[in-house]
């Protein structure tokens, strides 16, 4: 066999905090074979990005390698001399950040940094710009040349990161590192990005190490797999064995956490994992994942597990068998009321629009949307950035006036535009959960503070009534009055989004609009305030407006979704008819561009060109630039009206109902053809 | 950026004072002022001569091992004089300090938060001040107002609270994008809640840092006012007014009547520079 492209060898790492090392990195072994994509995945703190940053040693400086070994392509890359390690840098490994916004100098052209990507491989001056256009061309830049004369913020986030990619490639590496790569875009450009690593990889045949807290994303990328928990890798295994038929309980705890297939919040919730991820440092006697595991016994508490094989796979567990009759840690059995259909709606939205800006610059961010919320049912708000999702939720709050013309009612009576008109009932009965619990909770407060002072301003209550409320809405959202003399600071991600739905619950509302609630947070983390957010409502038969990129997530807590884009309605309905179709195209390429868990390949629809400006959009229907099932000339012409495909679904398009439905059917019959014929081949066939 | 995967250190305010403990002028700066600061309270006690009496025999007498900084023309004792100079100033300056971060933070607060036609106003009538030199402006007040310890406290104070106030007002911009200020509207707090509990306790560093360099400045303001005689007025044993009474005799080779006292004046400013960057840089961090 030949030598392996990155190989880790047993190796530790620590951070030095606080006057002692903490170890980050215990032990980790692992090989990435030429041409193979090594996915390696786990939550925000397991190390991740440290194993990345070992592997090119660019460790941060409080960082040190305290044993162990990285060989990449046989050379010990931490014995390397200063000019042997640039050499390495510039020729055999490259790495893709996270934010391409951060990763391109801005004050640059592209074509300049991509000149200079070449300058570093030692290419002579005349071939560069050639070469850049080149491999311009062959990230799927449309128009190289006029890309190369701007600048990065010219450019959209998936531009910015295929230029980021482009500059990876430009040393031809052998081995490739994407550190969460298409974190941060949208699906449909998440989807394009990685089609195009995937077809870059057969072409290239680069060995690819696959950074990302996306299981979904790593399935579809990678051949196998590594998770990491506590800077241990606790199992390793090809991509679906390890996912189809987890070993060790951490895994199957991380898979259980998400929606998949169709789950639903009223059906089975999802599960949680208990506890928090050890601190950096933290001295283990054990196993790692010993607190948080149901299955734990002393032996677990006092031994370390060694990786043990199993098949093609291997696990650091005790009880390897025993990881598929892990327990639940939620019940299955929670029935959750279904909104009342026949129920009057609490809010009401007729002919809303709002436009920023006058004359020939005025941009419509959101373009006459009129739709209605019943009490206690849950309305997910789905489209890509720049549809006017965030637009839409502050008009509804009161901080964004919309245009004249448009109305919003509560509970039948009508809203005042800005916060200042409405009346105190009015305001209290409209409330958000912010996005980032980091921006959206004052810093300097106490979780006391921050709680008590809503319930007093939302609320009303003063005094011992005031403690009595503060104790019920605590245990409500799951804190413990230990948290209350904390800062914010001092708690996790979780744990903040908690406070801020305490806070936002203190006035009894009757609508919460959740903006991307749980995007910052970890799976399991994301799970257990998907839960609470379900909890809450069935307890308290409040409506949420839930705005998410996340597909998997709206299904399983919505129970009627809008699709929007540039600003318009382009689908509403329940939100099971809106996943099984017939769909508008544009809700057909969103769903096809979500990856899957279930080990279906899907052939997308590809997207092309990027989404229109708000300020210019384009004629007739605003997506028939884009369509993939566009008609001809009245798509142009003639913008489509909302025309009910079947009762309380209704599609914004030309094409009718029952024909798209058969165009949808043939469609996904199609594919499965595909399917099956390309499962004929084995994987390291199409990886050539 | 996080890819260095270390948490934030539980305590937050240890972490804060290990690495101001850590910064070389920090470490530098602190000691200075102390001393200086030490010297203003306890001097008159510890002086060798006292500092005002006047020995007209021993007039312009050179260092020696009587006297270690030599005396000045009525035979003052330099080196005491030095030592207790420290006093008026170390009151004067803190204390315009104070009232022009009161004032910067309260209009820095404003034009930030408001934004809009105020903060256009106000924000131009800042740049309008600051283009006028505040020596100028000081002697012009002063004029008017009559020389005394607390005119030059005002007229100081007024003159640096606006540069605070752009301090504080660019920290308030990017502070109100916050959502939390959202969170605050949403719950219809006033916008002086929203400005002095929501948003001033989260800008307080910055104020800080800038509090501390315009000690510095302030400290120079006062050393300049009193030696163009519109400062501190004598017999005060004030640095600057010393090297004012005596400057015109370093032509005569006098120079020690004059040297102690400026290096005083500039130790002092360098000590709270040094302070002033050490905090900077902890917080920073």
């Amino acid at each position: 066999m030949t030598e392996p492209t990155l190989r880790l060898d047993r190796l530790s790492v620590a951070y030095r905090a606080g006057g002692r090392n903490r170890a980050v990195l215990r032990d980790i072994s692992f090989e990435i074979a030429r041409g193979e994509a090594y996915g390696l995945v786990g939550e925000s703190g397991c190390g991740k990005s440290t194993v990345a940053l070992a592997a090119v040693r660019y460790l941060p400086r409080n960082g040190s390698v305290t044993s162990g070994a990285v060989r990449l392509d046989g050379a010990d890359v931490m014995r390397l001399g200063p000019e042997a390690l640039r050499q390495v840098r510039a020729r055999t490994i490259s790495m893709v950040y996270q934010d391409p916004g951060k990763a391109l100098n801005p004050s640059l052209k592209v074509g300049r940094q991509l000149v200079e990507a070449f300058e570093v491989v030692g290419l002579h001056p005349a071939e560069r710009k050639f070469r850049a256009l080149e491999m311009l061309k062959k990230v799927r830049i449309a128009d190289p040349a006029s890309v190369m004369q701007r600048y990065p913020h010219q450019l959209s986030g998936g531009m910015q990161q295929r230029v980021a990619i482009a500059m990876a490639l430009a040393n031809d590496p052998t081995m490739l590192i994407l550190d969460e790569p298409t974190t941060g875009l949208d699906a449909t450009v998440e989807a394009e990005v990685l089609d195009l690593i995937t077809d870059l990889r057969r072409q290239l045949g680069t060995s690819i190490l696959f950074i990302s807290h996306n299981l979904a994303v790593v399935a579809k990328m990678c051949d196998r797999i590594g998770v990491l928990y506590a800077g241990m890798l606790v199992e390793e295994g090809p991509t679906w064995e390890i996912l189809g038929s987890p070993r060790h309980p951490y895994t199957v705890a991380l898979l259980r956490c998400l929606p998949r297939g169709g789950q639903r919040k009223g059906h089975i919730p999802l599960d949680t994992i208990p506890g928090f991820l050890p601190t950096p440092g933290a001295l283990m006697p054990g196993c790692p994942f010993e607190e948080r595991c149901a299955h734990a016994d002393d032996r677990c508490r006092t031994e370390i597990p060694e990786l043990r094989e199993a098949g093609s796979r291997v696990v650091r567990c005790h009880y390897p068998d025993r990881a598929a009759v892990v327990p639940r840690n939620t019940p299955t059995d929670v029935a959750l009321p279904k909104p009342a259909s026949e129920a009057a709606p609490v809010l009401r939205v007729s002919n809303l629009s709002k436009t920023y800006g006058q004359g020939s610059h005025a941009t419509r961010a959101v373009a006459d949307v009129s739709l209605s919320l019943l009490p206690g049912e849950t309305l997910g708000l789905v489209g890509e950035s720049g549809s006017g999702k965030t637009t839409l939720a502050h008009m509804l709050l009161g901080l964004v006036r919309p245009d004249p013309g448009g109305a919003i009612e509560l509970d039948g009576e009508l809203l005042a535009a800005s916060l200042g008109q409405r009346r105190d009932e009015e305001v209290k009965a409209v409330q958000i959960i912010f996005q980032n619990p980091d921006s959206a909770l004052n810093r300097s407060h106490s979780v006391e503070r921050i709680i008590g002072r809503a319930l007093r301003r939302l609320g009303g209550f003063r005094g011992a009534d005031l403690s009595s409320r503060l104790a019920a809405l605590v245990e409500a959202v799951r804190l413990t009055p230990r948290h209350l003399a904390l800062r914010p600071r001092q708690l996790s991600g979780g744990l903040k989004q908690r406070v801020a739905i305490a806070r936002s619950f203190a006035g009894d509302p009757r609508v919460v609009v959740c903006d991307e609630p749980t995007s910052a947070l970890d799976v399991s983390v994301q799970a257990a305030i998907l839960n609470l957010l379900a909890d809450l409502q069935a307890e308290r038969n409040v409506s949420y407006v839930f705005i998410s990129h996340d597909l998997g997530v709206v299904r399983y807590l919505s129970d009627r979704i809008v699709v929007l884009y540039l600003g318009r309605i382009m689908e509403m309905g329940p939100s099971e008819r809106v996943f099984e179709g017939p769909n508008h195209p544009y809700t057909e390429v969103l769903l096809s561009a979500v990856p899957n868990l279930d080990g279906t390949r899907d052939i997308r629809i590809r997207l092309s060109g990027e989404i229109p400006s708000a300020t210019t959009p384009p004629s007739g229907c605003v997506f028939q630039n884009r369509c993939p099932r566009k008609l001809g000339a009245i798509c142009e012409t003639l913008e489509p009206p909302l025309t009910e495909a079947e009762p309380g679904h209704v599609i914004r398009c030309h094409i009718r109902a029952e024909d798209l439905d058969r165009l949808q059917r043939q469609y996904k019959a199609s594919v499965q053809i595909v399917e099956a014929h390309l499962d004929k081949f084995a994987p390291h066939q199409l990886a050539e | 950026m996080t890819y260095v995967a270390i948490p934030a250190t539980r305590n937050r305010r240890h972490e804060f004072f290990a690495t101001l403990l850590r910064s070389g002028s920090f470490l530098a700066g602190v000691p200075i002022v102390v001393f200086w600061v030490f010297c203003s309270v306890f001097g008159p006690h510890i002086v060798p001569y006292d500092p005002l009496a006047e020995d007209v025999l021993n007039a312009l007498g050179p260092p020696s091992s009587v006297h270690w900084f030599g005396t000045d023309q009525l035979g003052r004792d330099i080196f005491s004089r030095v030592l207790v100079g420290s006093r008026d100033i170390l009151i004067v300056a803190p204390l315009a300090t104070i009232m022009a971060t009161a004032v910067g933070t309260v209009l820095g607060l404003i034009t930030g938060y408001f934004r809009g036609i105020l903060d256009d106003v106000i924000s131009r009538l800042i740049e309008a001040t600051m283009a006028i030199p505040g020596v100028i402006v000081s002697l012009l007040a002063i004029v008017a107002l009559g020389t005394s310890e607390g005119t030059v406290i005002i007229v100081i104070g007024l003159s640096f609270g606006p540069v605070i106030g752009r301090t504080v007002r660019s920290a308030v911009l990017a502070e109100r994008e916050l959502d939390y200020v959202a969170a605050a509207t949403l719950r219809r707090e006033n916008s002086t809640h929203i400005m002095f509990i929501e948003i001033l306790p989260n800008i307080l560093p910055p104020i800080l840092v800038e509090s501390t360099v315009r000690l510095g400045y302030a400290i120079f303001a006062v050393a300049a006012l009193s030696f163009l005689g519109f400062g501190l007025q004598p017999p005060s044993p004030d640095w600057a007014l010393s090297v004012s009474a005596n400057y015109s005799m370093i032509s005569g080779g006098f120079w020690w009547t004059v040297l102690f006292d400026a290096v005083a004046i500039a130790s002092l400013v360098v000590g709270v520079n040094l302070t002033a960057d050490g905090l900077h840089g902890a917080l920073d961090d």
